[in-house]
C-alpha cells in the first residue's frame, strides 16, 4: 500500500521528498493508534483495578468514563511545567523526549497482520527492538540527574540498574526464540508457528515465556517491580520534579513500552496474528473470516490485562530481591534453556523443529 | 544526491560534531552523553553501509549497557574540573606535539591516499534476503571456533578477576550479612505459633458497679 503511495508521489515530486513523505505518513499511521491505545489503557487500568478492589473506577466524564483519558490529557496540558532552579535545563527538557522516542521508534518493525502491515520488514527485527528499547534507559538517567534532586537521582539509579539487569534475561529469552525460529525477522518468526495452538512457541519455550514476561514487567517498571516510583520511599522516583505535560510524556512512554512488550510476547510466543483454531475441523472454517489483526489484538489485550491484574494483586518487591531474581534466578534459567533448546533442535523434538 | 547519501551526510555530521563536543565540553556527564550521540550516529552510518548487525550491536552493547555504567560512575563521582586543569598551560606544548604526532601516524595509516574508487571497487549491494547476522555467525562458529572460545574464556577470566577484587568478607562481628536464601525460605510456621484453645466462656465476671 505504501509502496504504491511512494511511486505515485515520486511521479511528480523529487524522489527523496516522496520517500520522506511516505515515511512520515507511515510513522503517523502507527503513532496515532498507539497514542489512542495508550490513552484507553490508562482508563482500562483504573477501571480494572477499580473493579478488583470493589470500586467503580472513573465513571463521571462521558458514558462509563469513556472521556476520562481525554479530560486527563487536557488537564495535564494546561498545567504549568515547573523548571526547578539549579537544574540542567537542556537535559531536563530533553529527558522526556529521550524516554518516549525509543518507545515509539521500536514500533517500526512490529508486524500487525499477515498481509505485510508493517512499517519496515527488516531481517534483524528482534535485534532492532532490543537495541532501541535499550536506549530508553537514558530518559530515566538523564531526568534523574538533570533534576538536581536527591530523590530523583536515587530513583533514576534504581530504575536504570533494574532495567539493564533485566535486559540480559530478556535478550537470552529472545535467543531461544531465534534458535527455534531460525530467523530474526518478526514476520518469519510468526509464520514459523503456523499450525494451531500446539505449534506456537510457548510450549517448547514455556519457562522462557514466563521469563520474558516477568522481565518485561521489570523493564517497564511496573508492579510488582515498580521500585522506581516507590511512593512510600522516594516520593515518585526519577520524575518527582516534572509536572504537567513533561510528566505525562514519561507516562506515555511507560504505557507505550507496556503495549510493545505485550506485542513482542504475543508475536514471539503466542503465534502473533495466527488463529488459535487452526487445524480444528469446524472452528477453523467458522472463524476463517476473522482478520489476523483481531487475533493479535485479542492476545495483546489479554497480556495487558495481566499487567493490570498483577498490579492489583502483588505487593512491591524489595530492591535486593528484585536484583536477586534477575541475576540469580532468571539469567541462569535462560542460559540452561538455551542448552535445552539446543538438544531439542539436535533431536528434532516435536512439531517445532521440522 | 540520493536519499541514502543525504542520510549518510546528516549522520556523519552529527557523529563528527558530537565527537568534537565530547572532548571539548567541560562537564564529564555531558561528555558521556555526547559520546552516546556519537555512537548512535555511527551506528546509523553502519546501517547505511548495510552492516545492520554491527550497527545494532553497537547500540545494544555500547549505548545500552556500557555507557550507562559509565554514566553511573561519572554521575556519582564529584569531579573537580579546576583541579584537573591546574597544569593545563604547562603541559600544553607537549600535548600539542603528541597530538600532531598521533595525527601524522593516523594520516599515514588511514589517510585519504589509501581509499577511493580507484583503489577499491564499490561494494556490490546485497540482495534483499541477505542476512548479515548469518554471514557473520557461520565463519565465527566454524572457521574461527577456537579463537572464539579463547576470547570467551579470556572474558570469563576477566569477570572472575573483577569479582575477586571486590569480594571480601569481613567477620560477622564487624559487618552483618544478609542470607537471602534463608530469608526467602522462611515460613509463617517458623515465626508465628498458632495456639489451639477451647472456646471457654469465663463465668463469674464481677459486675462493675456503676457510680451513682
Amino acid at each position: 500500500m505504501f509502496d504504491l503511495l511512494q511511486s505515485w508521489l515520486s511521479s511528480f515530486l523529487y524522489d527523496w521528498l516522496a520517500i520522506l513523505i511516505t515515511l512520515v505518513i507511515q510513522a503517523v499511521a502507527v503513532v496515532l493508534p498507539l497514542m489512542l491505545a495508550v490513552a484507553y489503557l490508562t482508563l482500562a487500568e483504573r477501571k480494572v483495578i477499580g473493579f478488583m478492589q470493589v470500586r467503580m473506577g472513573p465513571n463521571r466524564v462521558g458514558y462509563l468514563g469513556m472521556l476520562q483519558p481525554i479530560a486527563d490529557a487536557l488537564k495535564l496540558m494546561l498545567k504549568e511545567i515547573v523548571l526547578p532552579s539549579q537544574a540542567n535545563l537542556y537535559l531536563f527538557i530533553i529527558a522526556p523526549v529521550l524516554a518516549i522516542a525509543p518507545a515509539i521508534a521500536a514500533w517500526a518493525v512490529i508486524p500487525f497482520n499477515e498481509d505485510g502491515m508493517v512499517v519496515s520488514n527488516i531481517n534483524a527485527g528482534v535485534l532492532y527492538v532490543l537495541a532501541i528499547s535499550s536506549i530508553g534507559v537514558y530518559g530515566i538517567i538523564i531526568s534523574g540527574w538533570a533534576s538536581n534532586s536527591k530523590y530523583a537521582f536515587l530513583g533514576a539509579m534504581r530504575a536504570s540498574a533494574q532495567k539493564i539487569s533485566y535486559e540480559i534475561a530478556m535478550g537470552f529469552a529472545l535467543v531461544t526464540v531465534l534458535m527455534v525460529a531460525g530467523s530474526m525477522n518478526l514476520t518469519e518468526i510468526v509464520e514459523g508457528q503456523r499450525g494451531g495452538l500446539v505449534n506456537w512457541y510457548w510450549i517448547p519455550l514455556l519457562p522462557m515465556f514466563f521469563v520474558y514476561f516477568i522481565s518485561g514487567l521489570a523493564e517497564t517498571n511496573r508492579a510488582p517491580f515498580d521500585v522506581a516510583e516507590g511512593e512510600s520511599e522516594i516520593v515518585a522516583g526519577f520524575h518527582v520534579e516534572y509536572s504537567g505535560m513533561a510528566f505525562a510524556v514519561f507516562f506515555l512512554a511507560e504505557y507505550a513500552m507496556m503495549i510493545l512488550i505485550s506485542f513482542m510476547t504475543a508475536i514471539m510466543f503466542l503465534g502473533g496474528w495466527l488463529s488459535p483454531f487452526e487445524g480444528i475441523p469446524v472452528l477453523e472454517t467458522a472463524f476463517a473470516w476473522v482478520n489476523g489483526f483481531v487475533w493479535l489484538a485479542l492476545k495483546v489485550a489479554f497480556l495487558l490485562f495481566l499487567f493490570l491484574w498483577f498490579r492489583a494483586t502483588f505487593p512491591r518487591y524489595r530492591y535486593d530481591q528484585i536484583m536477586r531474581l534477575g541475576w540469580k534466578v532468571l539469567i541462569p534459567l535462560t542460559i540452561v534453556w538455551v542448552f535445552v533448546v539446543m538438544l531439542m533442535k539436535y533431536t528434532n523434538f516435536g512439531p517445532w523443529f521440522n | 544526491m540520493t536519499f541514502l547519501e543525504f542520510i549518510f551526510y546528516v549522520l556523519a555530521t552529527i557523529a563528527s560534531i558530537s565527537a568534537l563536543m565530547m572532548i571539548s565540553v567541560k562537564n564529564p556527564v555531558k561528555a558521556a552523553l555526547w559520546l552516546v550521540l556519537s555512537f548512535i550516529a555511527t551506528a546509523g552510518v553502519w546501517l547505511t553501509a548495510q552492516a545492520e548487525f554491527l550497527g545494532l550491536v553497537l547500540i545494544l552493547v555500547y549505548v545500552g549497557a556500557l555507557m550507562v555504567l559509565f554514566l553511573f560512575v561519572v554521575m556519582m563521582l564529584d569531579i573537580n574540573v579546576s583541579q584537573i586543569k591546574e597544569k593545563f598551560a604547562s603541559y600544553l606544548p607537549i600535548g600539542i606535539l603528541t597530538s600532531i604526532a598521533v595525527f601524522i601516524i593516523l594520516y599515514m595509516v588511514v589517510g585519504p591516499g589509501h581509499f577511493g574508487l580507484e583503489k577499491y571497487l564499490p561494494p556490490e549491494p546485497f540482495s534483499a534476503g541477505y542476512s548479515n547476522t548469518e554471514a557473520l555467525a557461520i565463519p565465527l562458529y566454524t572457521e574461527h571456533a577456537y579463537a572464539f572460545i579463547l576470547a570467551a574464556v579470556l572474558l570469563l577470566v576477566g569477570i572472575v578477576a573483577a569479582i575477586t577484587l571486590t569480594l571480601r568478607r569481613q567477620s560477622t562481628t564487624m559487618v552483618l550479612y544478609q542470607d537471602i536464601d534463608k530469608q526467602v525460605k522462611t515460613n509463617a510456621k517458623d515465626r508465628f505459633k498458632m495456639v489451639k484453645m477451647d472456646a471457654v466462656v469465663e463465668h463469674d465476671i464481677p459486675k462493675v458497679e456503676e457510680d451513682k
